[in-house]
């Protein structure tokens, strides 16, 4: 059994925009690589750092916000590749939750098989949240997967997540895979009814 | 009431409904390439599982390897790695690989269909965002993660939820001079960068009917940068006509009735969609993007908008835009001057794309200080324009006609914009730093447009550079 993601408790950090891509999550060049391992330190890397290294203003630079653990956005997050590198790296600089207004389908998806839960607040709502994190870095925000709310204080927000990911992650069945292999007989009767998969 | 090809398509490949309510799909044609498989088949050592039908699974490389010089060991050790990770994967795991050595090396997204790999009424998944490519054949197709390229590996399954179908369908004729890149980015600026999320986009209506499967190509590649998972054609004769003889297409009775098979495919006259939107090909001319995200884009004769009016967020994206493209609302965008011009790519590095261009330009010149590189999509791609002639005339032009690969879309090759060098490129995406350098910017156009701007040395209008309006 995995385990069951049924909340993510942290602080969080705000990085404002509609429509981040995954090339600016992860630029293509870091993914001259065989694993995943070392991708943390990339997330972000040329919003957050000068070509010589040296750091830029960035909210996920800012000391206060180290070991931040929720990451807030704005529309459409995650579009573009469908390079898992970017969740990869989001997970290894240590997010464990994403909060956004929406989310690109791909991104949805290779975050919830990683185990990281992708929900979407109303905008009025979200707005609302991201000045709290921004001006307390101490703020403890709660990501309730299994209620499908994002809370802090006494605030609480309404969120939003596709019954299949929410069910996937708080019964701990995020990696399909064993459930996937448990079908084999199936998959060979339907293959079997399909020409094209005896070729070539 | 009949059933869209998705529907069709989708119901002949599931497996089965898993306990989280998704369905259990059956992929049928897998393409893998070096830079989201390696940690795949790493996940499949670490767990002990083999490939469940390795015939189906077909690799070729194409992000990393060099355009100009190809000996091995590559300069960049990195790259280098990669490529030899592939074979070694390919090669434990039985799986056909499309080498450099082989002739057929290319673009995943141009070899799958030149092989006849790509067939009507198939599900087919990458590792690769651009797999909507191979819904121009009737195909339904699915850019994944690495998780599930491991979970295709392992089961040929993946876990879905079904989309629903938006159909778009663009009627009347497009003017002279317009092309399918200008209407993939006209559909992404009216749609949105987002407005395809949760769906599947059926393309129909004249205008795609009249298309040539390389057109339809380059519509269905964007479908990602519109948001949609997955885009497709129905096919028709002309796919058909596309797939006959390839090397893996079915032969003798096989292909009678494989054809039969695929028509069965098609869309239903009376199927529903969830959703249908009509545009007029009359209204759509040459287009150009002018920001950060692919519809953020103008007509050519049009200016950067002003955005006064607009809430304070998404005036702050555009903002962030223009910032980085160091643009300013009101501009005309013909005329922005250009210091690398890039044709090629899986939206548009197939022959006609080449052809198409060459057509213009003989005789022509590249304007001083720019540098101009044409990137054929496959080996067989660069073949065929050999043949013809067509890279002597890019050359003669003042081109850089190169070998097979992603090149400069992505940088992941040596290829790369330096400092903030302004790109007008038939690629796919205009992202921040997309291009090779973190300040790099791009200008997204058909081919054609590339290479007016790369005679102009700025933005230009392909219709009055080539006289297009009145051929």
């Amino acid at each position: 059994m995995l385990p069951r993601i049924q909340q993510v408790i942290g602080r969080a950090v705000h990085v404002p925009g509609n429509d981040i891509d995954t090339d600016r999550i992860i630029p293509a060049r870091f993914m001259k690589c065989v694993t995943f391992e070392g991708l943390g330190a990339y997330a972000f890397y040329d919003v957050r750092f000068q070509q010589d290294g040296n750091p830029r203003p960035h909210p996920m630079n800012a000391p206060e916000r180290a070991g931040a653990s929720i990451l807030i956005s704005g529309m459409n997050f995650g579009c573009g590749s469908s390079r898992e590198h970017a969740p990869q790296a989001l997970h290894r600089h240590g997010f464990r939750a994403v909060v956004a207004g929406s989310f690109a389908e791909i991104f949805f998806g290779n975050c919830t098989t990683l185990a990281i839960p992708c929900v979407t607040l109303a905008e009025a709502d979200l707005a609302k949240l991201a000045a709290a994190v921004d001006a307390d870095p101490s703020l403890e925000v709660t990501v309730d997967v299994e209620a499908r709310e994002v809370r802090h204080g006494a605030q609480v927000f309404p969120a939003g997540i596709p019954t299949t990911a929410h069910d996937a992650l708080v019964n701990g069945r995020w990696d399909p895979i064993g459930e996937l292999l448990e079908g084999s007989s199936q998959v060979e009767s339907t293959a079997a009814s399909l020409p094209y998969m005896a070729c070539p | 009431m009949g059933k869209s090809l998705f529907e069709k398509v989708w119901e002949a490949h599931t497996v089965r409904r898993l306990s989280n309510g998704q369905t259990q799909l059956l992929i049928g044609t897998h393409l893998i390439h070096e830079v989201t498989s390696p940690q795949a088949f790493g996940m499949l050592r670490d767990l002990g599982l083999g490939v469940k039908f390795p015939h189906r699974t077909f690799a070729t490389v194409d992000h990393i390897v060099p355009t100009d010089q190809r000996q091995e060991p590559f300069s960049d050790p990195l790259a280098d790695g990669m490529i030899k990770e592939l074979r070694r994967n390919a090669r434990d795991f039985g799986i056909t690989y499309f080498d450099l050595s082989s002739g057929r090396q290319g673009i995943v997204h141009v070899v799958g269909p030149e092989q006849g790999i790509t067939q009507p009424g198939s599900t087919i998944a990458c590792g690769d965002s651009h797999t909507a490519t191979h819904g121009a054949f009737g195909a339904i197709a699915f850019g994944i993660g690495t998780t599930q390229v491991r979970d295709i590996l392992a089961t040929q399954t993946m876990a879905l939820s079904k989309l629903k179908v938006r159909r778009i369908e663009v009627t009347g004729s497009l003017r002279p001079g317009v092309y399918a890149k200008d209407v993939i980015l006209h559909l992404i600026k009216k749609l949105g960068a987002n407005g395809g999320i949760g769906y599947a986009y059926e393309y129909g209506g004249e205008v795609f009917d009249r298309m040539s499967m390389e057109e339809r190509m380059t519509v269905c590649n964007m479908s990602i940068e519109g948001g949609a998972r997955c885009g497709y054609v129905n096919p028709d004769e002309k796919t058909y006509a596309y797939l006959k003889g390839r090397p893996y297409s079915p032969e003798g009775a096989a292909w009678d009735e494989a054809v039969a098979r695929w028509k069965s495919f098609a869309s239903d006259p009376d199927c529903a969609y969830d959703d249908h939107v009509i545009f007029r090909a009359e209204e759509i001319a040459p287009s150009v993007t002018w920001g950060i995200s692919p519809d953020q884009g103008v007509f050519i004769g049009e200016t950067i908008p002003h955005f006064e009016g607009l809430d304070a967020a998404a005036a702050a994206s555009l903002q962030e835009a223009l910032d980085y493209m160091k643009l300013s609302p009101g501009t005309p965008v013909k005329g922005i001057p250009v210091d690398v011009c890039f044709i090629g790519s899986c939206t548009n590095g197939r022959l006609s794309d080449f052809r198409e261009v060459a057509a213009r330009i003989r005789g022509t010149k590249v304007a001083p200080g720019v540098k101009a590189i044409a990137v054929p999509g496959s080996q067989i791609v660069d073949v065929l324009c050999r043949n013809e002639g067509i890279d002597r005339i890019f050359t003669e032009a003042g081109w850089e006609w190169r070998e097979a690969g992603c090149s400069m879309c992505l940088a992941m090759n040596p290829d790369k914009l330096v400092g903030d060098q302004l790109c007008a490129s038939s690629s796919n995406r205009n992202f921040k730093g997309r291009q090779g350098s973190p300040t790099g910017r791009t200008i997204l156009m058909s081919p054609v447009m590339v290479a007016a701007a790369a005679i102009e040395g700025k933005v230009a209008d392909a219709r009055e550079v080539f006289d297009l309006a009145t051929s």
